[in-house]
């Protein structure tokens, strides 16, 4: 791998933005908390620190909750006709576009994401999904009703109100986007609050939001930690709906303090441990192609994640043999390097979880194809690993792992796959290879998970809702569902007198 | 070729300011000076714009018709020359639906993902934005419809029509559905093919937006022909449309005559879907055309005599005044003009006497300068046709409370005339007039009305003034219209549909309905082998 630097600023292949935003965004001010305490953002490549950020708690909370109640209840913004709400989130999407590298630069420096991928690929997609929410903001249909009397009724989709988002820290600027778009459509109001690995973004995308005409206090960030500030926003009683994206343990707190407070509507993006079943007929490269990218895509920090992959046993044994030789073809090194494929997990808690599922792995008698080491002197670097000869209930094919390590499983029979894909606790991702249309249209039905990618993996569009089953959490990003989470819907009903038809 | 010379003289610094100034001007005529018609004529404001573009586009460029034959097109204010455009007929007509379809067949358009259609449709509005002024101008000068109107609301409209589609284009969706056996079904929404598309002259750029806007979202390729009398301002956008990225032949231009280049669209063998707005009698032969050629299917969006109800609770001051912008506005031509205004009795003698006094009070004049109200008719053709009209309401006995001359003593003006007395069975009572002439119409209670209103051939839009609720309720479902405005009038937004019942035509435009007039479902049933569930 490339030599990870001491020193990001001085021997990067790229020279690193400037850190322009550390305060807390509360109606369209950078302010500093109320604490007025701060928590260090650390460089994955080398673990030091970036820069000291403002740490919001239930204060901060409390104060950005106001402001986005005002926005709502008294400011412009739902006020405003949807096609003016998408004019505005249509030139917040030329400002992103404008300002691409600045924001990949800041998800690299943050969390280890590879630059030139996130320049080109993930800031430019998270950028269409804004887009093509500026396009549905004039598209909310209600409908009208055929009522059984003398009445007559129609529904009006109403925005919810304060939506509170909870994201992740391993597509920071994408889960913004992909959180804020849709809401901000509807016309809510909203505080967010970033993970404490990744808060750069965040206040970078809101400070453009605001140049773009957002009103003040319609978008809301809160950098901090969850049991402080997460917590704040899911037990807050002026809060109407809050949108979580993170692990599953999270995701039940989240819910619970939904539930105790005011009955909020919740969504949870939550783990996952999604299978890529691959059948016989397959051309085996193309079939590793998709392995790789599934599960070691981002340094496997993904919640769809393929960390389980089923190969029927005619390519079974080509499969492992050529898969362990492409693997290493996945360059680590300084996630600013242009030929690097592989960066840093996000933090040292990841890093460290990440090298104990390996150490189980081998302890509990599954066989290391490859990989299994941290690299690099220094920095958070572990090597893609595979694990053959897994057991369905070992921990490494059990739980979620959110990082570079795949499982590799045989199977005889289409039956034996789908009960084998479907005994897991979660339900978010699927992914099928096969020429066979029977088999596709077979498992895809059977598959209990939200999404089911045939001889493709991550091919995630604005227009596709994505969301899970199970213990992977409910209701669904992207797509007009994700729109329709954060409208309420009212019935509307009124005698009508001699009508000519009912 | 008067007006012509004259822009040489007249710098474009002048020009531009003069525009600002225009753009400017959001009042209601009432606070302005009435024009007289010697100053109207006396100061002919040279349009500030040249006409750059008179040719046939097609497959991305500007031709000549193939027999090389041009038309005159004229300004309405002189009935003068503002340029000869090429006058495309059957050869022309083979040649733009050639290049259409195979920029169907074979060309990206359709390939490309909708996403990639949107970008290109939001960069087209973009580009109109930044000319809008020219745009503007060029839709006065040869529609004749006042300047603030085309600047500050056609425009704008056009503009916000394109980005509306824009966002639809990755947003079409088929259903996935529930079959009896083992089966999986889904529908997809696959663009129709070619689309030929006839616009009138009342609206160019607004019927171009209804139009094109739905078709390219969809996915399609076109063949346009413009109205005969304002052949310009399409041309000169869709040169943007290209500029934005459009492929060559996807959008093909063709101006011409109904009977010549409108009958071989129509009955062409090569083109998929037709959409016309225009007369209901020419609806009739389009539609026929269609039958005798290939069964394209046809959108039409015809003629109309809409009610304009002021019931007896209404505010008569508020009522007088949208009553009146819903027959005077864009001189009387739209298809949708609330041309029978119904007055119930207790307030009908005020609302007469009012309605004729805001008539007075209309500023006619060149629509170029600051502040008219009203320009003149498209052409002589219609000139001719409203005054006919007036004599007819005259020799009929309805009484002319105002107006029902020729207005000035050149160009096509005609001074806007009130009816009232009118009976169900005048002619002015029964035929789209097409031109600013009200007629209004005493009626007793709400059943009578609506029986009287539904009693036409058209049924294209309506207006209701009431505060009651279960009168606007009533009123609102028993009227057979495809719009139906309750306080309020000719409101436009890109989301709500538009269209008619009975003659005023077939199917519907705009909002999410007009998508499905560019698109084919196709079901697509598959058998499926050990389902987990169905």
């Amino acid at each position: 791998m490339a030599e990870t630097n001491s020193n990001g600023n001085s021997n990067s292949s790229l020279k690193i933005p400037e850190i322009k935003f550390t305060k807390l965004f509360i109606n369209g001010e950078f302010v500093d908390s109320v604490s007025g305490k701060t928590f260090e953002t650390i460089d994955p490549r080398n673990e030091e620190k970036i820069a000291d950020i403002a740490e919001g708690d239930k204060d901060d909370v409390d104060l950005a909750v106001k402001a986005a109640r005002e926005a709502f209840d008294h400011g412009p913004w739902p006020r405003m006709s949807g096609s003016e709400r998408g004019r505005i989130i249509m030139k917040f999407v030329d400002l992103v576009e404008q300002n691409l590298e600045e924001i990949a630069a800041l998800d690299a420096i943050d969390v280890g994401k590879v630059f030139s991928f996130g320049k080109s690929r993930e800031a430019p997609f998270a950028a269409s999904v804004l887009r093509y929410y500026a396009g549905a903001a004039d598209k909310i249909h209600g409908t009208t009703l055929k009522l059984s009397n003398q009445l007559q009724g129609y529904t009006l989709y109403e925005p919810i109100g304060v939506v509170g988002h909870i994201i992740p820290w391993n597509f920071p600027s994408g889960m913004f986007l992909f959180k804020a778009g849709p809401a901000l459509a509807a016309g809510c109001t909203m505080v967010v609050k970033p993970a404490e690995q990744s808060p750069l973004s965040a206040l970078y995308l809101s400070h453009l939001a605001k140049l773009a005409g957002v009103p003040d206090g319609v978008i809301n960030v809160v950098n901090g930690y969850g049991p402080t500030a997460g917590a704040a926003i899911t037990s807050h009683m002026d809060i109407d709906c809050v949108s979580f994206t993170g692990s599953t343990e999270v995701g039940r707190l989240v819910m619970q303090a939904a539930a105790t407070s005011n009955l909020k509507t919740v969504s949870l993006e939550l783990g996952g441990k999604s299978p890529l079943i691959i059948f016989d007929d397959m051309d085996v490269d193309a079939a590793i192609n998709l392995a790789l990218m599934g599960g070691f895509a981002n340094k496997g920090e993904y919640c769809v994640c393929s960390s389980r992959i089923f190969v029927q046993e005619g390519i079974y044994d080509e499969f492992v043999s050529k898969i362990a030789i492409y693997s290493k073809g996945l360059t680590a090194g300084d996630p600013f390097d242009p030929s690097t494929l592989h960066g840093p997990q996000a933090d040292k808690a990841q890093y460290e979880k990440v090298l104990s599922y390996i150490e189980h792995g081998k302890q509990q008698g599954a066989t290391l194809l490859t990989g299994g080491n941290p690299c690099g002197g220094k920095g958070y670097y572990v090597e893609p690993t595979i694990f053959t000869d897994v057991k369905d209930d070992m921990l490494i094919a059990t739980d979620e792992i959110f990082g570079p390590v795949m499982c590799v499983f045989k199977f005889k029979t289409i039956e034996e796959a789908i009960a084998r894909a479907n005994s897991t606790q979660y339900g978010l991702a699927a992914g099928i290879a096969t020429k066979d249309l029977n088999i596709a249209n077979t498992v895809s039905r059977s598959i209990r998970a939200g999404i089911v990618w045939i001889n493709c993996y991550l091919a995630f569009d604005a227009d596709s809702p994505y969301g899970g089953y199970k213990l992977s959490g409910f209701g669904r990003d992207f797509g007009m569902e994700a729109l329709y989470k954060y409208l309420q819907v009212k019935s509307v009903v009124t005698p009508v007198h001699n009508s000519p038809w009912l | 070729m008067a007006a012509r010379r004259m822009s040489s003289l007249f710098s474009s610094s002048h020009a531009s300011t003069l525009l600002r100034s225009i753009g400017n001007y959001s009042g209601r005529g009432t606070s302005i000076t009435r024009l007289s018609t010697a100053a109207a004529l006396e100061e002919l404001i040279t349009p500030p714009v040249k006409i750059e573009h008179t040719k046939l586009l097609i497959n991305g460029q500007f031709v000549d018709a193939a027999s090389g034959k041009t038309f005159p097109t004229l300004d309405p204010r002189t009935g003068q020359l503002i340029a000869n455009v090429a006058e495309g007929d059957l050869e022309d007509v083979n040649r733009a639906v050639a290049a259409a379809r195979k920029a169907f067949d074979e060309g990206p358009w359709p390939r490309m993902t909708a996403y990639e259609r949107s970008k290109i449709l939001l960069r087209f509005a973009d580009l109109v934005e930044k000319h809008a002024d020219e745009i503007a101008a060029l839709e006065v000068w040869d529609n004749g419809k006042p300047y603030d109107q085309a600047a500050t609301d056609e425009i704008p409209l056009f503009v916000r029509l394109f980005r509306y589609y824009a966002g639809w284009a990755d947003k079409i969706h088929g259903l996935t559905i529930q079959a009896d056996g083992p089966h999986h079904v889904q529908t997809l929404h696959e663009p129709i093919g070619v689309a030929g598309q006839i616009i009138p002259w009342n609206f160019p750029l607004l019927m171009y937006a209804w139009k094109v806007g739905p078709a390219l979202a969809c996915g399609n390729t076109i063949v346009l022909k413009t109205a005969e009398q304002t052949p310009l301002s399409a041309l000169y956008v869709s040169k943007l449309f290209h500029e934005a990225g459009l492929p060559p032949g996807v959008l093909n231009i063709v101006s011409g005559y109904g009977p010549s280049a409108g009958a071989a669209l129509a009955s062409h063998m090569d083109v998929d879907k037709l959409a016309f707005t225009g007369s209901t009698s020419t609806g009739k032969i389009v539609l026929g055309l269609a039958a005798k050629s290939n069964l394209k299917p046809v959108t039409l969006e015809l003629g109309g005599k809409s009610p304009f109800i002021v019931c007896e609770d209404a505010n008569v001051d508020e009522a007088v005044d949208l009553a009146h912008a819903a027959l005077f506005f864009n001189q009387g031509q739209c298809c949708c003009a609330g041309s029978r205004t119904f007055v119930h009795e207790r307030v009908y003698d005020e609302f007469v006497e009012k309605a004729k006094a805001r008539a007075l009070n209309r500023v006619v004049g060149d629509p170029f300068k600051k502040g008219v109200e009203q320009g003149p008719q498209v052409d002589s053709e219609q000139f001719d046709k409203i005054l006919k009209y007036i004599k007819s309401g005259v020799d009929s006995g309805a009484t002319l409370e105002t107006g029902g001359q020729r207005f000035g003593s050149n160009g096509y003006y005609i001074q806007p005339t009130v009816f009232s007395n009118v009976q169900d069975d005048m002619l002015i009572a029964k035929d789209e007039i097409f031109g600013p002439v009200q007629s209004i119409l005493k009626f007793k209670d709400i059943n009578e009305v609506i029986r009287r209103s539904n009693a036409t051939p058209f049924g294209l839009a309506a207006g209701v003034f009431t505060q009651n609720l279960d009168t606007a309720n009533t009123l609102t479902r028993a009227l057979k219209a495809g719009t139906v405005w309750v306080n309020c009038f000719d409101v436009f937004d890109a989301a709500i549909p538009f269209g008619g019942y009975k003659m005023s035509g077939h199917g519907r435009e705009k909002g999410i309905y007009s998508l499905n007039n560019y698109l084919q479902v196709k079901a697509v049933v598959t058998h499926l082998k050990n389902p987990a569930w169905l």
